[in-house]
């Protein structure tokens, strides 16, 4: 140990021990940014009324309760299907858009980029209330096209960049050789480009995916009824109560979200 | 003499029309390509573009159905709108300083371990990122109330008496917020920080410079890009930010986005919140405007939810 502090932690001939405090800082920082999210999986076992650390008694009680009760099934069943609806409206458009863009060399180009991001920057409370203004006229409001639109709005820039750092690390020349060859540019698109841009494809269907699963204040205005989703009926849980229902619900969001991360990260190691 | 111009002409038509024909067909296919990006244009212009040019029109309509200014006056007017902007601004100021205090250690440290190491603890970064908001507020919710965790533990220890007041004001919706913001800014400055050459600090040291120096005008200096872009995207998130505040605050602290959600969820007035709306995406445009004639707009685009 006294050997390991007295070592070099650089190049530069800083000692680990002189760096103790850094070490210090940054494990505690890693605790806060972690610990609070994993610490309502313990709890979320636990049979009381009141959530406990550690729990006194162990159960599955609010997960019984999660699964047998109708209101919290529809919800998710909603959630899932508007999620796996915008990843399948969202990645298509998202890398049509990346492909036109990176081979067309516009010089409007940068501009149609930053205008398909703006939902990106455009604080969320605002699109959330003209979608809800729109959907109104529309006859759209409470339907599942039009929360599909609404999310598939928001996770359209993340396809995006995705998709566009993934082409720009792909030698376009494939390509060329392809349609030289007697490929039409469609062919040798999807025999040729997407293949070997999979990584990137399926990384951003993922994040379109999760965008849609956990977004929260589009589906408060836009989705009800039959159609709310997830996040809406929890959200309007939490302003109630503490609910440890709520609890059980959050394990199971974070194993989905960990395991895409898992997931994107198989992914992201093949790339290289 | 003449022969050469006279038997050139009609090669020089061709290739006229060749490159003519060429042209155009280089044209067209851009064309297409570009048409490629128009699914994608529509659906924002139909779900983003039209309903805010709505909104847009709508603030401007006063009581009567007539055109007025009377929403931006009562914005003027009203003592408790210019408070609301102010606890917004200082609430965003203040967790982005925060994140860029205990972020930037961290992204240091994590910039500094051999790669393997670095993967491994960054998915500490990663994890809350990809975690639902909702949840990540529900947990802090649940570890800062009266009988949580926070309060538990503190009294046990002894470090204070009497259960704390810790959520449902201005304190725990600020742990909510760095805590939810504080990948945003842990990444870019990662990157930024992962990017920088490392012979530089080398040769600073070969020269004599101590450790501090080297820090202070070698690595902080190529390391502000990416702490720029952090802190910009964590600002200008934390302006319009809704879930987290919404709950920890507990209708406390009272921020734009709230009041937006509020004149319509209440008091049904959309000339008020557009106006409101109005006046937030001009900020944030003006900011991300002023922000990208600094740095390149590509690096601001981290990309998230909030």
């Amino acid at each position: 140990m006294r050997r390991w502090l007295a070592s070099p932690a650089s190049e530069t001939q800083i000692t680990h021990g002189e760096r103790l405090w850094l070490y210090a800082l940054a494990g505690l920082v890693m605790v806060f940014l972690v610990a609070p999210t994993l610490i309502v999986v313990p709890m979320s076992f636990s049979d009381s009324q009141y959530l406990e650390f550690p729990p006194a008694v162990w159960s599955t009680r609010w997960y019984d309760h999660y699964f047998s009760s109708p209101e919290w099934m529809a919800a998710t069943r909603t959630s899932l299907l508007a999620a796996l609806l915008t990843t399948l409206v969202a990645t298509p458009l998202g890398v049509m858009a990346a492909y036109g863009l990176h081979v067309s060399r516009f010089r409007l180009g940068r501009l149609i980029f930053v205008a398909l991001i703006t939902p990106m920057m455009v604080p969320l409370i605002l699109v959330a209330i003209g979608a809800f203004y729109v959907y109104v006229r529309l006859g759209f409001l409470y339907t599942m096209t039009g929360l599909v639109l609404a999310h598939s709005v928001l996770a359209l820039p993340l396809v995006l960049i995705v998709t566009a750092a993934g082409l720009r690390s792909y030698d376009m020349n494939q390509e060329m050789a392809a349609r030289s060859l007697g490929a039409s540019r469609a062919r040798a698109f999807l025999t040729v480009t997407l293949p070997q841009i999979r990584f990137s494809v399926i990384t951003a269907a993922l994040l379109a995916f999760l965008t849609s699963f956990d977004e929260v204040v589009v589906a408060m205005f836009i989705s009800g009824g039959e159609n709310a989703t997830l996040t809406r009926t929890m959200f309007n849980a939490l302003r109630d109560q503490i609910d440890p229902t709520i609890a059980s619900i959050s394990t199971i969001m974070i194993a989905i979200s960990s395991s895409l991360i898992v997931l994107a990260q198989l992914f992201g190691k093949d790339r290289r | 003499m003449d022969a050469i111009p006279r038997a050139t002409a009609p090669d020089a038509d061709a290739d006229d029309r060749n490159a003519a024909g060429l042209r155009r067909d280089a044209w067209r296919e851009r064309l297409a390509l570009f048409g490629l990006c128009s699914p994608a244009l529509l659906l924002v212009l139909l779900v983003l573009v039209i309903p805010a040019g709505w909104l847009f029109v709508v603030s401007f309509v006063g009581a009567d159905g007539g055109f007025s200014l009377e929403n931006y006056e009562r914005m003027i007017e009203h003592k408790s709108y210019a408070r609301i902007f102010r606890t917004t601004f200082e609430v965003s100021a203040i967790t982005t300083i925060v994140c860029v205090v205990i972020g930037y250690p961290l992204a240091y440290f994590l910039a500094g371990l051999p790669d393997r190491w670095a993967a491994i603890c960054l998915i500490t970064v990663l994890l809350p990122f990809w975690t639902s908001l909702l949840v990540r507020t529900y947990a802090w919710l649940v570890l800062l109330q009266k009988q949580g965790l926070v309060n538990q533990w503190g009294t046990a220890l002894g470090l204070w008496a009497e259960p704390l007041k810790l959520v449902h004001n201005t304190g725990g919706t600020l742990i909510g917020m760095v805590h939810i913001m504080l990948p945003f800014l842990v990444l870019p400055v990662y990157s930024a920080m992962r990017a920088i050459d490392r012979d530089l600090t080398r040769a600073a040291a070969g020269l004599g410079a101590g450790p501090v120096r080297r820090f202070a005008t070698v690595f902080l200096p190529l390391s502000l890009p990416g702490l720029f872009a952090g802190g910009l995207i964590v600002f200008v998130l934390c302006l319009g930010f809704y879930v987290t505040p919404a709950v920890l605050g507990g209708g406390r602290v009272m921020l734009v986005s709230m009041k937006i959600a509020s004149n319509i969820e209440l008091f049904v007035n959309w000339g008020a919140a557009s106006a409101l709306g109005v006046v937030l995406l001009v900020l944030t445009f003006a900011i991300l405007w002023l922000a990208a004639r600094v740095v390149r707009f590509e690096s601001l685009a981290g990309g998230g939810h909030a």
